[in-house]
């Protein structure tokens, strides 16, 4: 499934301070990093570590204090201006759905097609293509606020998908659902990369959902944010849930926790 | 089980009650018929009203005043509210100037007006776009500016241009601020195109009013009022309802359905 033509993402020398009353924050110290086309990566951390930060500077959210982003080779930013062809690959899923609770769920997912000038009834045959790939058939007419808390998340994932971005970034998108409901939408979201072939990356403080979940997982270390330990997952794709139970998966658990532990 | 709403009951029956106690407190304490007339005169003085020909000429004029008063403070309340909202430094400048035409005692104003548009009723729409844009203008900016923060990611990670960030995000989660504004706002406009009347001019029902006082027709008066609660009732509901049919996935109209799923 990797795709040699899928474009990565590259950090050089990114550095974030935030000027706050009580003085200069660093929230994000130098990080170099280097993500593959077509990888699923991980940063984890606990809260507060400035991954959401790091993931926000990838998104164009956050303009970084020092240091260049690039996406699919091309710098992000120019002067204080975003490159409109790299935000053109990026797809971003949100910790809340983000959803706007004015438009019907597939008026939601068609939103990125209705700001690139798709005809309307294209993009609304596009949007409940979407939804049946996210497993939300049948509620595209629906209002947001009508819908559970994991099919608001299951709908934002296909508006991140709606113009066929190459990069997915998801910040915390499932730390406010249960349990049961997130291993289930990690599962969904592996088999959703596996068919799309993009490059994910995925913030999380669940050790073990980013195990589950990840290529390669970066651990940050709190206050400011450095890259503190790389982790590869060698697991073959697909995944079920029951590798969970597997002595290989928990050790690579312990191993994470133990250093986030010394580090904390 | 299904439920009756007690309020099918209670609010006929508490108008019942208020009409008892006036009747009985009128005929029991002999009030004068010129101090607070008894129901049944005033009941008769509305039918009166009601079949008396020069009755739906005052009411158009009443409700053309307040209606198109109300419009001009909607185009004015929310095409400055929007432009105030996403300028803040002009909101800075203009507002205390805003402000000023809302502290200044505005119904010592309307002669003012009266001499400025004359008794017909231009004077009067002035009046009731002055009252009722304020509430209209202040709740649109709050609405443009309590924009979800999440809700702008998204708009900015989409480069999305200003007009479509209006069009698709400010605009419509302002709407139920605005039409909260537009709720208070027609009910200031009715205030407005009456007090207007009663000051100067020859028609409309807050005319009616003060005629019917000259005339010591004490009945008159309260009928009057009485039809123009009913007319400030239908518009206020008439804008209350337009919430189902313009924000219909806002928590106010979806809770009220009862189609909110787990």
């Amino acid at each position: 499934m990797k795709d040699a033509q899928v474009p990565g993402i590259e950090l050089a020398g990114v550095m974030k301070r935030f000027d706050t009353p009580g003085g200069t924050v660093l929230a994000v110290d130098r990080t170099d990093l280097k993500i593959r086309g077509g990888e699923f990566l991980v940063l984890l951390g606990p809260s507060g570590c400035g991954k959401t930060t790091i993931l926000r500077m990838i998104a164009g959210l956050v303009h970084p204090s020092e240091g260049t982003v690039r996406i699919a080779e091309r710098e992000l930013w120019h002067t204080g201006r975003r490159d409109a062809q790299a935000l053109t690959e990026l797809g971003v899923v949100f910790q809340e759905s983000n959803l706007f609770p004015w438009f019907s769920v597939e008026r939601n997912v068609a939103l990125p097609l209705k700001l690139r000038g798709v005809p309307e009834a294209d993009r609304l045959v596009r949007a409940r293509e979407l939804c049946a790939r996210v497993g939300i058939a049948g509620f595209e007419r629906a209002w947001p606020r009508q819908l559970s808390g994991g099919m608001r998340q299951r709908a934002a994932i296909a508006r991140a998908l709606a113009r066929d971005p190459f990069i997915l970034l998801m910040d915390e998108p499932f730390g406010a659902l249960d349990a049961i409901t997130r291993d289930q939408l990690n599962l969904e979201l592996q088999r959703i990369w596996l068919s799309q072939g993009c490059t994910v990356v995925f913030v999380t403080h669940s050790i073990s959902e980013a195990v589950f979940l990840a290529d390669r997982i970066l651990l940050l270390s709190p206050r400011p944010g450095r890259i503190d330990t790389e982790v590869e997952v060698p697991f073959p794709r697909p995944r079920l849930t029951s590798i969970q139970d597997l002595p290989e998966f928990q050790d690579i658990v312990r191993r994470l926790r133990e250093r986030l532990e010394a580090l904390t | 089980m299904k439920r009756v709403p007690l309020d099918w009951f209670t609010t006929p029956g508490l108008l019942l009650a208020f009409v008892l106690v006036w009747h009985f407190y009128v005929t029991w304490f002999n009030v004068s018929k010129f101090i607070i007339p008894p129901p049944l005169l005033v009941a008769e003085s509305f039918v009166d009203l009601l079949t008396s020909p020069n009755t739906l000429k005052h009411t158009w004029i009443t409700l053309y005043e307040t209606i198109v008063g109300f419009l001009f403070a909607c185009a004015i309340g929310v095409g400055l509210g929007a432009v105030l909202g996403k300028t803040p430094w002009l909101e800075r400048a203009l507002n205390p100037f805003i402000v000023a035409t809302q502290v200044v005692p505005k119904v010592a104003l309307v002669p003012l007006f009266i001499l400025w548009f004359g008794f017909g009723p231009e004077s009067k729409i002035v009046v009731a776009t002055v009252l009722a844009f304020f509430p209209i203008l202040t709740n649109t900016v709050l609405g443009i500016k309590s924009v979800d923060l999440g809700h702008r990611d998204v708009m900015t990670v989409l480069n999305a241009g200003k007009w479509e960030t209006f069009i698709s995000l400010e605009l419509p989660s302002a709407l139920p601020a605005i039409l909260a504004g537009m709720e208070v706002g027609i009910v200031l406009a009715i205030i407005g195109a009456v007090v207007g009347e009663y000051l100067g001019g020859s028609t409309g029902l807050g005319y009616l009013a003060v005629a019917s006082l000259n005339d010591y027709k004490t009945g008159m008066l309260f009928a009057v009022i009485l039809l123009l609660t009913i007319i400030g009732f239908g518009l206020y509901v008439f804008i209350s309802g337009l919430k189902r049919l313009v924000i219909p996935w806002h928590e106010s109209v979806l809770i009220e359905r009862q189609t909110v799923v787990g």
